[in-house]
């Protein structure tokens, strides 16, 4: 005998703890199956791209830190590359290389949440994300010891960084690595093989490439699909040029495949931030302030500069009209971009994967609300 | 290899089952009789016999000690360290807050300024309440005057008691954070163990001699 059933439209959210911040969906559900979604934000929205036009050059560093506040390095760096386009700032070497220190070290705390709470999401409560925040926090450490903030650094300066690395920061910074890697290792060994991981994330939620590519999704959801485009290799940025490394591709574009990519690139990164040890020369770390005084008067135009953020490209467009703030800035939130396939990836799908599904987009409330 | 998953990650769980936890208690971490007798400074022995009561206490796992927690020397404290003899009213950290909290208002002092300025504070009053700690009014001091400070215990009842006045300021201990100030960690200050009362010692360069002053002044003039 078949069972009648009827949908029924449940709230999840704004305060959940699965939706990563402040987010809400109005999902219609018939038994465990999703048949629509309806995505709603703006409860976390602070209006940073307006308060940025009466902040000076410098004081909206502060304000892009909380953006994306588990990467906020990677929003420094993308901010001040779009300044230094606008304003033809020449930054020093070091800066440059200390920035793209910092960076990476982001990218791997933040790939180190995502995956912490994509593992929490599907179940694993506790033990993997613990060990991941455990790891997180050696990184946030180092940042404490560079610019002596652990989440809101505000490190980045137009044309470097503010203050050069203490002494034992390179030390610390040496062991921080090789943590880094033995703790991926056991990462892979306790999930990348794990059979309930393999049950529960293989073949959920699979995206086209081609709707990828015209939903313009960057970053490793992209990147899982098979898709070759990742910033720092396509349109170098800083010093990307002068290192080499490998980009991780994933075919099955499905959580676990984007979940793959995340881990692989934070192995990748470690290579990354030894390379620039390697490479990284004296000087000062920002021009002079006969150079770049901390007053920037940009002359009039607009500037676009992205990066490979941890979630994907993230671009600060400025636009000057000469005076002391810029007269608009505009986000490229790669977090906001990656939601638009919220419907695709759920709709069909099973109660249970949905939070799996969302973690894997690896989205974060204070980027797409900003 | 299907199947080996499972057992080898228990393998991991094991192995951080056995392992020294990371974690750091706050604000009081509990010890034993070996720790407690550290704490008051006598061997465990001598500790048992002349305080039975503290002994018990330790014993049970009631005994709790303060810890020191650890941070780096340019830690962002939310109490600033302000030295008023370097200040000079010049109103720059006032001017580069992104927030506005900070007041300022000068006066020309006639009677008391100090040797070479002519503006004295009157008003001096830091909003923590809303500040964010970004360190931008300290990276704007020309003079070194202004300092973030190293503490980060400063929970209050009622949100007026956040503004610290020019009053509250200067009788603060003096233990300002490396944060901008390159020249403390040359010298290998560290803001947990000791202070620096004397303004001198917090500038940026070193103080001229007075030969340096007279050719400077008043032979190049």
């Amino acid at each position: 005998m078949a069972v009648k059933t009827q949908p029924v439209t449940v709230n999840l959210g704004p305060q959940h703890p699965s939706t990563h911040g402040v987010f809400r969906m109005r999902v219609m559900f018939d038994g465990e199956e999703i048949v629509d979604v309806e995505p709603v934000f703006g409860y976390l929205h602070r209006g940073s791209e307006k308060l940025a036009e009466e902040r000076t050059y410098t004081q909206i560093v502060t304000l892009t830190d909380r953006m994306d506040y588990v990467s906020s390095m990677l929003n420094n760096q993308a901010y001040i590359l779009a300044v230094e386009k606008l304003a033809g700032i020449e930054p020093s070497p070091r800066g440059v290389w200390l920035r793209m220190i910092a960076g990476e070290l982001q990218r791997i705390a933040s790939h180190l949440v995502a995956t912490g709470f994509l593992l929490q999401d599907l179940g694993a409560l506790g033990t993997p994300l613990i060990y991941s925040m455990r790891e997180r926090e050696n990184i946030l450490d180092l940042f404490e010891m560079l610019c002596g903030a652990r989440i809101t650094n505000s490190y980045l300066r137009p044309g470097g960084v503010f203050m050069d690395a203490p002494g034992e920061f390179w030390p610390a910074l040496d062991r921080g690595l090789d943590d880094i890697v033995r703790s991926i290792d056991d990462l892979e060994t306790y999930l990348s093989g794990n059979e309930i991981v393999f049950s529960r994330t293989k073949g959920t939620a699979v995206l086209p490439q081609e709707l990828l590519i015209n939903a313009s999704i960057t970053g490793p959801m992209l990147r899982a699909s098979g898709v070759d485009w990742d910033l720092r290799h396509r349109a170098p940025y800083d010093y990307y040029d002068r290192i080499s490394f490998e980009r991780k591709l994933h075919t099955a574009s499905d959580n676990y495949a984007r979940y793959w990519v995340r881990v692989q690139e934070a192995r990748e990164s470690v290579n990354i931030i030894r390379q620039c040890i390697d490479q990284i020369e004296p000087g000062p770390v920002r021009p002079s302030f006969d150079d770049v005084p901390r007053l920037i008067r940009p002359p009039s135009g607009d500037a676009y500069a992205a990066i490979e953020g941890s979630k994907g490209e993230l671009g600060f467009y400025l636009v000057s009209d000469g005076g002391i703030a810029p007269y608009r800035m505009h986000v490229r939130s790669s977090s906001l971009i990656n939601l638009t396939l919220l419907r695709d990836m759920l709709i069909g799908g099973q109660f249970g994967d949905l939070f799996v599904t969302f973690g894997s987009v690896d989205l974060n409330m204070g980027e797409v609300d900003r | 290899m299907i199947g080996l998953g499972l057992p080898r990650g228990f393998l991991i769980t094991l192995k951080n089952f056995v392992r020294p936890p990371v974690t750091e208690q706050y604000p009081d971490r509990h010890v034993g009789l070996l720790g407690a007798a550290k704490e008051a400074g006598m061997n465990p022995v001598h500790f048992l016999f002349k305080r039975p009561g503290d002994s018990i206490k330790a014993i049970a796992g009631l005994a709790t000690v303060p810890v020191a927690v650890t941070q780096s020397s340019r830690f962002r404290g939310n109490e600033f360290t302000f030295y008023e003899d370097r200040c000079t009213a010049c109103a720059s950290c006032a001017k580069y807050c992104p927030l506005g909290i900070i007041e300022i208002a000068s006066v020309p002092g006639q009677i008391d300024a100090q040797e070479g300025e002519s503006y004295k504070l009157e008003v001096f009053d830091i909003d923590i309440g809303r500040c964010m700690f970004c360190g931008l009014c300290v990276e704007a001091c020309p003079y070194d005057a202004l300092h973030m400070g190293t503490d980060f215990e400063r929970s209050k009842y009622v949100r007026d008691e956040l503004v610290i006045t020019k009053e509250e300021l200067f009788a603060a201990p003096k233990r300002p954070s490396a944060f901008y100030r390159p020249q403390f960690e040359e010298k290998r200050f560290d803001p947990f163990q000791e202070t620096i009362d004397d303004y001198h010692n917090a500038g940026r360069h070193e103080r001229p001699s007075d030969e340096e002053l007279k050719r400077k002044w008043v032979d190049e003039r």
